[in-house]
């Protein structure tokens, strides 16, 4: 058996320490004790009190609604922000630009929900919009702080994209516009949609910002589970937990799925075009073990050495 | 005559992709601290909004009343001093502790076989994307003097009273270093998957020991990655409010906890506005720094 190295244990180490708190919170959401950290027998009653919680239910559908707009509008600013500043290299205001792009990534909350509350304060006193605080300005908020996400997101895919094909989609009289959604777009449909799923995340995670902006109308899930987690633990919010966590997981394999699915299609189109430009001999000696395997790993990493080196 | 309507088009289209992003950014992102630098100058009042206002327009004369009481307030009560000092250190120790874990996990998973780094990389990432109010929550039931860790180490003969590790400024290092570890793994993965191997074959080759090798090549090429890594948890913790104020304890100072307070506790507007003021001043370098950086990786075609 192959010796496990210094960073490998570290590794499984970090892993253990990062996953081991989330699986005994899920263990104990099925504790039918009311003390959470006495052990008292299997259980799903917690689960069917949080059904029974108007007030967590609300809360729910109130941050769902809330991360599916802001989200979809964050993917569209953060597009045309990685658009700017992947393709023009001057205009004025580009550092600006670039720099109120960067600073919401480490921003602390507290500043960015403080500035947010006396800005939509000074708003409504200066000329009555907003007139009252609620899902709008908590909308307004996860907007602007996931929008820097969604633009780091799509920007780096975005400069991989080979511009010769939406150059010669101009040139053959398509527009800018056109040209757009026919070829760029699908180009970068993946980052789209990464950038989309983080700016959700990011959005249904919001405890600090919310809270300084939200007015006594809304009420999101984090704030819910904030006050109550106030005061200790409980089990209800275990069993909220357990299934926070279960549809991120599912969400994570499906994902995990389609990329592997991708990536092992990718192998293989790249392996089957080398193959014909190479044309690699039937009978040539091979110094290698295991050609295959080494072949592999080299197209998986290096895409650079496309030509074997010639054995001497 | 089309070449014309196409300039103009691409212009007037050019306009409206830079317009759109930065006017909001403008309004919502940097106008607001103009905001806090103004609210930070009044002073508490009974009223709604529960300032006064600095500038004021009457008799055909402008009053701008600037009024520094709040930042002599500040500099007045140790407290507030203590609490950003206390902030930084906390966040500096948390941040060296994520990197001191994370840097190997980081190594190992871009020295893993290429067929398993996206897998890997989505375990890593996993837990980032469930609630972080959730992720904290959970030690607050392994931390305390009931929790699983003293009950097992109790009933394992090990101790005799609990330990107390909730609200202690050890349960806030766990939580920081729990939250944010993914946010310093991943640059410094993303930085290590880049580095050319035959240096290292090449020193290996010329009988460089393997640790030699990674002082000398790997540890500073990745100087970047660490950089980013360090920014990216280092600038968030110094202002975080849910960690010290779930996990820690009476002791726990931290800036993001006394400006919540000052704001919901004491209603104290102003206060708080110059407390946000005061931090934005000490985080501007850092920032700057992580800036730079970032805006190299934006734009490097």
């Amino acid at each position: 058996m192959k010796k496990l190295s210094f960073t490998n244990g570290v590794f499984l180490g970090g892993l253990l320490f990062l996953y081991l708190p989330m699986l005994i919170l899920i263990i104990y959401s099925f504790n039918s004790s009311r003390l959470v950290t006495v052990w008292a027998g299997w259980s799903t009653k917690w689960y069917l009190a949080l059904l029974e919680d108007d007030q967590i239910l609300g809360a729910i559908w109130m941050s769902l609604r809330i991360a599916f707009y802001s989200s979809t509008m964050a993917v569209v600013l953060g597009t045309m922000a990685a658009f700017v500043m992947t393709r023009f290299n001057k205009f004025r205001g580009r550092t600006l630009f670039s720099g109120m792009i960067t600073a919401p990534l480490v921003m602390p909350d507290v500043i960015i929900g403080l500035s947010l509350l006396l800005l939509f304060v000074g708003m409504a006193q200066g000329f009555g919009w907003p007139a009252e605080r609620g899902m709008l300005t908590i909308w307004i908020a996860h907007v602007t702080f996931s929008a820097a996400y969604a633009t780091v997101v799509i920007s780096s895919r975005l400069r991989e994209v080979d511009r010769s094909v939406e150059e010669a989609a101009m040139d053959l009289g398509a527009t800018p516009f056109k040209t757009f959604f026919i070829i760029t777009v699908p180009a970068i449909a993946p980052a789209l949609a990464a950038g989309w799923l983080l700016s959700f995340t990011l959005s249904l995670d919001d405890l600090v910002i919310s809270s300084f902006v939200a007015g006594p109308g809304a009420t999101t899930l984090p704030m819910v589970v904030f006050s109550s987690v106030r005061l200790g633990v409980s089990p209800k919010i275990n069993a909220l937990a357990t299934l926070i966590i279960m549809a991120v997981s599912l969400a994570a394999f499906v994902t995990w799925y389609v990329l592997r699915r991708a990536e092992k299609r990718r192998l293989q189109q790249l392996r089957t075009d080398m193959e014909e430009v190479v044309e690699v001999p039937a009978y040539r000696p091979q110094p290698v073990i295991n050609p295959v395997k080494q072949r592999k790993q080299r197209v998986g990493s290096q895409e650079k050495e496309e030509v074997p080196e010639s054995v001497t | 005559m089309s070449a014309f309507v196409q300039r103009l088009s691409g212009s007037l289209g050019r306009r409206t992709l830079i317009g759109i992003p930065f006017l909001w950014l403008l309004l919502f992102f940097l106008i607001p601290f103009a905001i806090v630098l103004k609210i930070s100058f009044a002073e508490m009042q009974i009223s709604i909004p529960p300032y006064s206002s600095v500038v004021e327009y009457a008799d055909e004369s402008l009053n701008i009343v600037l009024n520094l009481g709040n930042y002599l307030f500040l500099l007045d009560d140790d407290l507030y001093a203590a609490a950003y000092l206390s902030s930084i250190q906390i966040a500096l120790n948390a941040t060296l502790m994520a990197l001191l874990l994370g840097y190997p996990m980081a190594y190992a998973m871009a020295r893993a076989p290429a067929h398993m780094q996206t897998t890997l990389l989505l375990l890593i990432l996993l837990p980032s994307w469930t609630s972080f109010l959730i992720r904290i929550y959970a030690w607050m039931g392994l931390l305390s003097n009931k929790g699983l860790i003293n009950n097992a180490l109790i009933s394992l003969g090990v101790i005799t009273d609990p330990i107390p590790m909730m609200n202690t400024n050890f349960a806030v290092y766990i939580g920081m270093v729990y939250a944010y570890l993914p946010f310093v793994i991943l640059p410094i993965y993303a930085n290590l998957i880049k580095h050319d191997q035959s240096l290292l074959e090449a020193a290996a080759d010329l009988g460089c020991p393997p640790w030699k090798a990674f002082l000398t090549i790997t540890l500073p090429l990745s100087k970047a990655g660490i950089l980013a890594g360090f920014m990216l948890m280092f600038i968030p913790a110094v202002g975080e409010f849910v960690i010290p104020e779930l996990l820690g304890g009476p002791d726990t100072l931290m800036i993001g906890k006394v400006l919540w307070q000052e704001f919901f506790n004491n209603r104290d507007w102003p206060v708080a506005a110059s407390l946000a003021m005061v931090m934005l001043l000490l985080l501007i370098i850092p920032i700057m720094i992580f800036h730079r950086q970032q805006a190299k990786e934006l734009e490097a075609a």
